[in-house]
Parts: C-alpha cells; structure tokens; sequence
C-alpha cells in the first residue's frame, strides 16, 4: 500500500489538470493499493477531484486497490459522483461509404418531392373547394393574410419599382444618348418594367418578406406545440393554416405587379422628364405605344406563378422544421432562400417559353 | 376487467424515433372514468409514449385500442373521429398565439359544431368559468401567466365534450396551491363529467393524490417495470427505482453507494 500524501492548493487556476496520471501509475505496477494523507491538504476545487478521478480510473485499470477512507469526507461524497470507469464515447455509428450518402440523399430529395407535389395536389383540392364554397377555412384567417401580404406589402413594393423604374431609366440613357434614340427610354422602361422587372422584384420582394414570415410562423408553432393541438382536434392544417396563406398570396401578386408596373413606369417617367429632358408628353406617347396589353397578361400569369410557388415553399418549409429557436431561423432562410431562386428559375423558364412561342 | 369497462387498451406498443426505441413492449388498460397516470423519471419516454396514444406518433409496434377499435389500424377520417372524443392538454399549453384565451376555446367549436355564435359563447364562457379563468379571458396567450395558460389548455381540452382527457404534465411549473386547484379541477371533471384522464406526470404530490391506477417507465430498460395505482406503488412495489423514485429517494445503484 502506497500513501499519497496531498498537500497544499489543488486549484483549477493554479494547477495543470493533464491526463499523465496513468503513466504515474504505469510505472508502479506492482503496487497493491493506494491510500490518501490529507493532513496538509489546503483548498481544493474540481482540481482535485480529477486528479483522484483520473487516479481511480487508473488503478481500476491496473487492478490496484483504489482506498479513498483517508480523503475529507465532502471530497468523498463528490467523488461517489463520478463514474469509476472512464466515459464511454459515444457509440461509432461506423462510416457509410459515399455510395450509401448519395442514396439517403436520392431517397430524401425523392421524399420531398412527393412531398411538395401531394400538397401542391391537395391545395388545388381545396382552391377548388372553396370556389365551390364548401370550405372550413375560416374567412377571418384569409383576410389577416391578405393584409399582411397584400395592404402591409404596397410601402417595401412601392419602393423597390421606383427605384427600378429609374434604374432602367438612366441605364438607357448611357446607351440611347449615343445614338440620339433619346425618346425610345419610355420603351424600354414601359417594355421592361410590364414584361420582367415589376413581377421579378415584386416576388423577391415577397419571398423575403412574406415567404420567410410564413415559414417562420409555421415553424414557430411547432416548436410551441400549436401543430401538434391542431392535429390532436383534427382541425386540418391545410384549411387552418397552409390555405389561407396560398389564397392570400396568389391573389394578392398580381395587384401588387399591377401595382409594382404603374409605379416602375413612374419612376422612370420622373427621371427622363425630370433629368433627362424628355418632354412629358413624348414619354407616355412612346411608352403606351410600346406594349401590349398582352404583355400584362404575361406579367400577370408570371406573378401568380411566383405567389403560388413563394407562398407553398414558405408553408412547406416550415411544416418540416424541427421545434428548436434554431430551426425557426434556419426554416426563414430557406424559405427565402428556396423562393428567391425558385422565383429566379420560373422567370428563366418563362422567358425560355415566349422565346420559343415569339412572344 | 372486462372489455366494455377498458376505455383504453395498451397492447405491446413500441415507440421511438427513427431507429432509437424509447419505449419498447409496454401494455397497460385504463378503465373508463379511472384517472390513470404514466409515471417516469426525467426522459424515460413518458411525454413519447402519450403521443402514440394521441395519433401525434405512429408506434413501430402495437396497439392503442379506445373501446374495441384499434387506432392506428383505422382508416385516417376513422382516426380524425376518435380523436374527436379526446381532449389534450400540452406540457406548454400549446395555445395558438394569434387568438385570444376564448377565440382558442371556440375555435374548435367552430370547425366542429353547427352551433351559432351565441351559442358557442356561452360554452367557451362556461369552460373558462369551469376552469376558473376569471380574468384575462380576451387577452392574448403571450400576456396570460403559466398557471392561465394552463386554465385556457385545459377548457379547449375541454371544448368538444371529450369523453377522455389526455394531460400532458398538468402541474408543471404551477406553484403549491395552483397546481392542488388543478388537482381538484381534475377531479371534479373525472367525477362530474365521468371524463377518463390520462395523466402523465413526474409531481409525486398531484401523482398520489388524485390518480386510481398507473404504470411506471424506467428510462434504463426501456419499458414499464411496475403497474398499479401511485398508492399502492408506493407503499408495496419493491423494484428499487419505482421505491426510491415513490419516496423520493436516491436509488441504490450498484458500484457507488456511500461509505465505502
């Protein structure tokens, strides 16, 4: 029996807690036990007790005999804490091989796919349940939703088409000046603005705005157990929750591009008036002879496509996020993400189609 | 116990998530009008297992059988009905925080009833005066305190006439005197309305108070490892975790007992 006689402070601040126990004792190996003096024993704090920790651990494993009667008996109590044997890490889940990873990525995206297309399926269902008014979606829901998305929406929408409008203004002008083609700046604004950029940012705009919150706010009530009390009535999320939204949106981005395309034009309507020094009159004379009433048309379809797809991305998106603060966050991003370039790729699509037709 | 006494009938049910099983093997029967408890440490699947009987969580094995009909074998509108006859109260009260106390009391009245307006009123005041919400009772979720939150949980439980109520760690976070009026409320409601609860809780207080029957989780072995009322758990069980966890004591384990 061997006496280790502890002295002094065993504090964290002062003393280094390393792991060289083991060899201490490695090198004693026929020791038969280990015993404790304390006499001379100063403050301690967890210093100490990984130490002994460490200590016992060791002569476990050497099969020495570990008595702790001659340890303060609150260090004893401590020490009873602890595990004898070492911490097990945890369990190897064993490497999958690239191959396996690829396949659980195939079945995900495969997953979400059917996913995606049964909602996209059972929200046309009930679209067209309610145009034939049998509905349980309660009309009070719908109209906060087309208030957040529609009336909350027209400040950031306003903005934004201004801007654009005047953009697309200056733009033309660096090029057209050179040419003297100075007038064909209302083309390009009204052309451009009714075609691609009103419905284009309108739905960024939105998918930032509005997509993020409802994925947010679904995901939210998940993490409050607010789904899970739907379901348990069996009050269907697709009439409470996801059909409000869709409804909402879909109907609420062709205004907003209407609405997005007349203040896109007045934007670059100030600017080639007000700095360019294009005549009022001229302007509207080149800018309604230069589109087609099927170009709104165009403009319109493109906006309902990007609300339909901003708005069940968002809901979709926040149905499969996890409960934590953190999911909320991350389900935010992606639905933002997700309808920002969805967005981005309809409107490529879209174009390739017209193309195509020589529209 | 005869069939037609068992409102609910536990057979052999596994649950987990994914591959990891929480609970494996458990069966258990709660008569009707019986307050039942579904007693546990800290993450031994209590909460898991509560899910599974109400249709939140497929189980990877068994059965959850209300009367004669197997839930999770039924057909879903089948399951949408049956779950219809239950009420829950969450571990957090789960109101919906875009309504007001009352709006969340009615709203399932409102899908589910052909009641008018005036009517449902009158019931959502009705429940909330059961539950002794007397104030409070138009403000949001997010301004009420715990112990109202809880109130309001439990009159939209209460909302559709449930004839078993499931109630997800009532007492938790209530102090003393709110969580014996829960208690009491409890049951008044088992006794008044022959309402069949089933409680899952780790309050030990609220657990031999009011509960006739129960079953014991144990997070080691997965699976339940006593069966009977709190009472009697108590004062006969000699599994060591159901006593030490019953009188509140520290279990004796193996390789780290005291005074070595």
């Amino acid at each position: 029996m061997a006496i280790v006689s502890l002295r002094g402070d065993w504090l964290v601040s002062e003393i280094c807690v390393d792991r060289g126990v083991s060899q201490l004792l490695q090198g004693v190996l026929r020791l038969r036990g280990i015993g404790f003096q304390t006499d001379e024993l100063g403050h301690w704090d967890s210093a100490l007790l990984v130490f002994l920790s460490q200590l016992r651990q060791a002569s476990a494993q050497y099969k020495i005999d570990f008595d702790e009667s001659g340890l303060p008996n609150t260090t004893r109590r401590l020490l009873d804490l602890l595990p004898v044997t070492e911490f097990s890490a945890a369990p190897d889940i064993g490497k999958s091989s690239i191959a396996q990873d690829l396949g659980v990525q195939v079945i995900g995206v495969w997953a979400e796919i059917v996913a995606v297309t049964t909602l996209v399926g059972e929200i046309t269902l009930a679209a067209a349940s309610v145009v034939r008014g049998r509905t349980r979606m309660r009309l009070i829901d719908l109209l906060t939703c087309v208030q957040e998305a529609g009336l909350e929406a027209l400040p950031i929408v306003t903005i934004v088409n201004v801007l654009v409008g005047a953009i697309l203004a200056f733009v033309g002008a660096i090029e057209l000046r050179r040419f003297g083609a100075d007038i064909y700046i209302a083309n390009l604004v009204a052309i451009a603005v009714l075609r691609e950029m009103a419905a284009l940012m309108t739905a960024i705009v939105m998918s930032g705005r509005t997509g993020g919150a409802y994925a947010a706010q679904i995901a939210t009530m998940q993490g409050s157990e607010e789904i899970d009390a739907l379901r348990s009535f069996g009050i269907p999320l697709l009439d409470y929750l996801i059909l409000p939204r869709v409804l909402a949106l879909v109907s609420m981005m062709p205004i907003l591009y209407l609405y997005g395309s007349a203040i896109g034009i007045v934007g670059g309507f100030a600017v080639a008036v007000a700095m360019l020094n294009i005549s009022a009159t001229i302007f509207m004379t080149q800018a309604t002879g230069a589109v087609t009433v099927a170009e709104v048309f165009f403009g319109l379809a493109k906006s309902i496509a990007f609300g339909s797809l901003i708005a069940i991305a968002g809901c979709r998106v926040g149905l499969r996020a996890g409960r934590s603060a953190a999911d909320v966050g991350h389900a935010a991003t992606t639905a933002v993400v997700v309808g920002i370039v969805g967005v981005i790729a309809l409107d490529a699509i879209f174009a390739v189609c017209a193309n195509t037709l020589d529209f | 116990m005869t069939e037609t006494q068992a409102r609910l009938q536990v057979k052999q049910l596994s649950v987990g998530y994914g591959e990891s099983i929480v609970q494996h093997d458990v069966s258990f029967t709660v008569a009707a009008g019986s307050i039942f408890a579904i007693m546990g440490g800290s993450g031994s699947g209590k909460s898991t297992l509560l899910q599974a009987l109400i249709g939140l969580l497929r189980p990877s094995a068994g059965s959850v059988c209300f009367g004669r009909e197997d839930y999770w074998s039924a057909t879903q509108a089948r399951q949408t009905e049956i779950g219809r006859r239950f009420g829950v109260l969450f571990q957090s009260g789960a109101l919906w925080s875009s309504m007001t106390a009352a709006q969340n009391v009615a709203l399932p009245l409102e899908m589910f009833t052909k009641l008018d307006p005036a009517a449902i009123d009158a019931l959502v005041q009705l429940k909330l005066s059961l539950v002794g919400l007397d104030v409070g009772r138009d403000s949001m979720p997010a301004s009420l305190s715990g112990g109202m939150v809880k109130r309001v949980g439990l009159a939209r439980a209460l909302s559709l006439e449930p004839d078993m109520l499931f109630l997800d760690e009532p007492s938790s976070g209530l102090d003393p005197i709110s969580a014996k009026r829960l208690d009491d409320l409890i049951l008044d409601l088992c006794h008044g309305f022959g309402v069949t609860v089933v409680l899952v809780s780790h309050d030990l207080e609220s657990l031999l108070n009011i509960c006739d029957d129960g079953i014991f989780l144990d997070g080691k072995t997965k699976t339940a490892i006593a069966h009977g009322a709190p009472k009697a758990l108590r004062a006969h069980c000699d599994n060591p975790s159901v006593h030490a966890f019953m009188n509140r004591e520290q279990p004796a384990l193996e390789g780290a007992g005291h005074g070595r």
